[in-house]
C-alpha cells in the first residue's frame, strides 16, 4: 500500500454506517418488510456487511432475520486455471433457502463473476424465491449481466485503481479507499 | 500459506504449516456432505483414479465419493480386474494411465515405495492410499482431524496407539503426524509386533496396554492383521486380545474424557470390545469415517488445477 499513489478515502466510518441504514430501508421497503427475508453475506466482508444490515433491520423492525455465510471459492470460474489455490472459508447456511428473499450481501460489485459465483452456490442449497444484492461499492466494470438492487455508493473507477474496504471486524477500521494500482 | 506439492506420499515430508493448511482446508468442506446436493462444480473435468491393489472398503469409497462432491470424474481399478492379473508391471500400468491423462491417481499398493516410485515417473499426482508397512497419510490426517475437533488441539495431548505396530502403516503415519502437531505419543503392543528402535522416532514404548494408557487423551485401537497371523508373530487371537483388548476395565486407566479411535475395519473381541466400540460417548470412529470424505477433498483440491 505504501507504494501506491493517490491514495483516497472515499467513505469514512459515518458514511459508511448511513449507507447501510439506508440500504436497511430499502430492504424492508422493497421486500415489504422482514416476512420470507434472509440475509447472506459472501467472505470476506460481505459477511460482516450483512451482520451489520441484521442489527439494523432488527432495529428498525424488532424482528431477526436469518443469516448466513458463503464462501463461493468452491464455485469460482477460474478456479482450474488459477495456479494458486484460494484459501477456503467455511460455508454456513443453518436455515433452509426454499421460497426465501435471498439478500446477498458484498462489499465491492466489480466484474460480477463473484455473484454469478455465489448464485450458483445458492440455488445448490435451495430453490430460493428471489436472490436480491445488496453491495456496499459498485465500481462498474461488468462482465457479466449481473446488477445490484440496493448500492451504498456508486464509485466510477478505472481498471488499475484499486478500491479496497476495510472494515472494523477485520482490518479494525472502517472506510473505503480508491488507490493507483502499483 | 500456498500448497505446492505435487504428490501426497506420506506424512513424514509434510510440515507443520502444510499439515494445519490441508485439517483447515478439510474443515471447510465438512459441510458440503450435510447439503441436500451434496456437489460443488469445483473439479468439473478433472479425472482421478483410484488404483488399489490391495483390498479396500473405506478408504476407496472415501476417496470416490471425495472426488464426486466435488464433480470430478472418478474411475475405480482394483487389481484383481486389471492387467495386472495378465502380468502387467506396475510401472507399465501407470504409464498406461498417464497416457489416458488423469489429474490425479490414489494408489493403495502392498509394496511400501510403490506411490512414490509412481509419483517419479507420471507427471500426474500421485496420492499414497497406503504402501505397505509404511504410510497411509490420508488415515493420519482424518485421524488429526477427528482429534482436533474433540479435543480443539493436538499439541499437548497424550495418545496412546495400541496393537501391531511393525505391520501398522496407520501407526506410522500417526506418529509423524501426531508428534509433529506436539503431542505425546505412547505405544503397546506384543514386542513381536513393535519395531526394535521405534523409539527413536519420538515416541516411548510398551509391552503391556496398562502402561500406556494411564492419563491418556485418546487410545488408538490398531486392526489385528488377521491375514498375517500365519507369519506366527503372536500365539494365539485370544491370548493377544486377553492381554491388549480395549475393554470396560483397562479404559479407566485412560482419563474420563478419553476418546477411542480405531481406522477400521474392526475385528470385535479381539481388540476392541463391543461395549467400547459402540459407547458413543467415548468411540469417534464413525466420526473418523466421516472426517475421510472431508480430508480426501480437501487433498484433491489442493492438488489438481493450473499447472498448465
Amino acid at each position: 500500500m505504501a507504494e501506491n499513489k493517490n491514495i483516497k478515502v472515499v467513505m469514512d466510518k459515518e458514511v459508511i454506517d448511513r449507507c447501510l441504514t439506508r440500504i436497511a430501508y430499502e430492504i424492508l421497503e422493497k421486500n415489504k418488510g422482514v416476512g420470507n427475508l434472509a440475509l447472506v453475506g459472501i467472505r470476506t466482508g460481505g459477511d460482516y456487511l450483512a451482520e451489520r444490515l441484521k442489527k439494523k433491520i432488527f432495529d428498525i423492525e424488532g424482528e431477526e432475520v436469518p443469516l448466513g455465510v458463503l464462501d463461493i471459492t468452491l464455485y469460482r470460474d477460474d478456479i482450474s486455471i488459477s495456479k494458486k489455490k484460494p484459501h477456503l472459508g467455511k460455508t454456513k447456511i443453518l436455515f433452509s433457502l426454499d421460497d426465501k428473499k435471498v439478500v446477498l450481501v458484498d462489499d465491492v460489485l466489480f466484474t460480477g463473476r463473484t455473484i454469478r459465483a455465489a448464485m450458483d452456490a445458492l440455488i445448490d442449497f435451495g430453490r430460493p424465491k428471489m436472490i436480491q444484492l445488496a453491495v456496499l461499492i459498485d465500481r462498474g466494470h461488468r462482465e457479466l449481466p449481473i446488477r445490484a438492487d440496493f448500492v451504498g455508493k456508486n464509485l466510477p473507477s478505472s481498471l488499475w485503481e484499486a478500491v479496497t474496504v476495510s472494515l472494523v471486524e477485520k482490518n479494525g477500521v472502517d472506510e473505503v479507499i480508491i488507490a493507483e494500482d502499483n | 500459506m500456498k500448497f505446492e506439492r505435487k504428490d501426497i506420499l506420506g506424512i513424514s515430508e509434510l510440515s507443520v504449516n502444510e499439515i494445519n493448511l490441508i485439517l483447515e482446508t478439510a474443515e471447510s468442506f465438512l459441510e458440503i456432505s450435510t447439503r441436500e446436493i451434496k456437489k460443488v462444480p469445483t473439479l468439473r473435468g478433472k479425472t482421478v483414479i483410484n488404483l488399489f491393489f490391495e483390498a479396500s472398503t473405506r478408504t476407496r469409497t472415501s476417496f470416490e465419493i471425495a472426488g464426486k462432491r466435488l464433480s470430478a470424474d472418478t474411475i475405480n481399478i482394483s487389481a484383481s480386474t486389471s492387467s495386472v492379473v495378465k502380468g502387467e508391471t506396475l510401472i507399465d500400468t501407470a504409464r498406461n494411465l498417464e497416457a489416458m491423462n488423469p489429474d490425479v491417481i490414489v494408489i493403495r499398493h502392498s509394496a511400501a515405495g510403490a506411490p512414490h516410485l509412481l509419483a517419479t515417473l507420471v507427471k500426474q499426482s500421485i496420492i499414497n492410499a497406503g504402501d505397505g508397512a509404511h504410510e497411509h497419510p490420508t488415515q493420519a490426517l482424518l485421524d488429526m482431524m477427528t482429534i482436533k475437533e474433540k479435543k480443539g488441539k493436538i499439541a499437548g495431548l497424550k495418545i496412546a496407539i495400541i496393537g501391531d505396530i511393525t505391520h501398522s502403516r496407520v501407526a506410522r503415519s500417526n506418529i509423524y503426524g501426531l508428534t509433529k502437531m506436539g503431542a505425546e505419543v505412547v505405544l503397546a503392543g506384543p514386542s513381536t509386533m513393535l519395531p526394535r528402535d521405534i523409539e527413536q522416532m519420538g515416541v516411548k514404548a510398551y509391552t503391556k496396554l496398562e502402561d500406556a494408557i494411564p492419563d491418556a487423551d485418546v487410545v488408538m485401537m490398531l486392526r489385528i492383521q488377521l491375514e498375517r497371523q500365519k507369519q506366527n508373530i503372536f500365539p494365539s487371537l485370544r491370548e493377544y486380545s486377553q492381554r491388549y483388548c480395549l475393554h470396560s476395565r483397562n479404559i479407566t486407566l485412560a482419563r474420563k474424557d478419553a476418546i477411542v479411535m480405531h481406522p477400521g475395519p474392526i475385528n470385535r473381541g479381539v481388540e476392541i470390545s463391543p461395549d467400547i466400540a459402540d459407547d458413543s460417548s467415548r468411540s469417534v470412529i464413525l466420526d473418523q469415517v466421516n472426517k475421510g470424505v472431508a480430508v480426501r477433498m480437501a487433498l484433491l483440491y489442493l492438488l489438481t488445477g493450473g499447472n498448465e
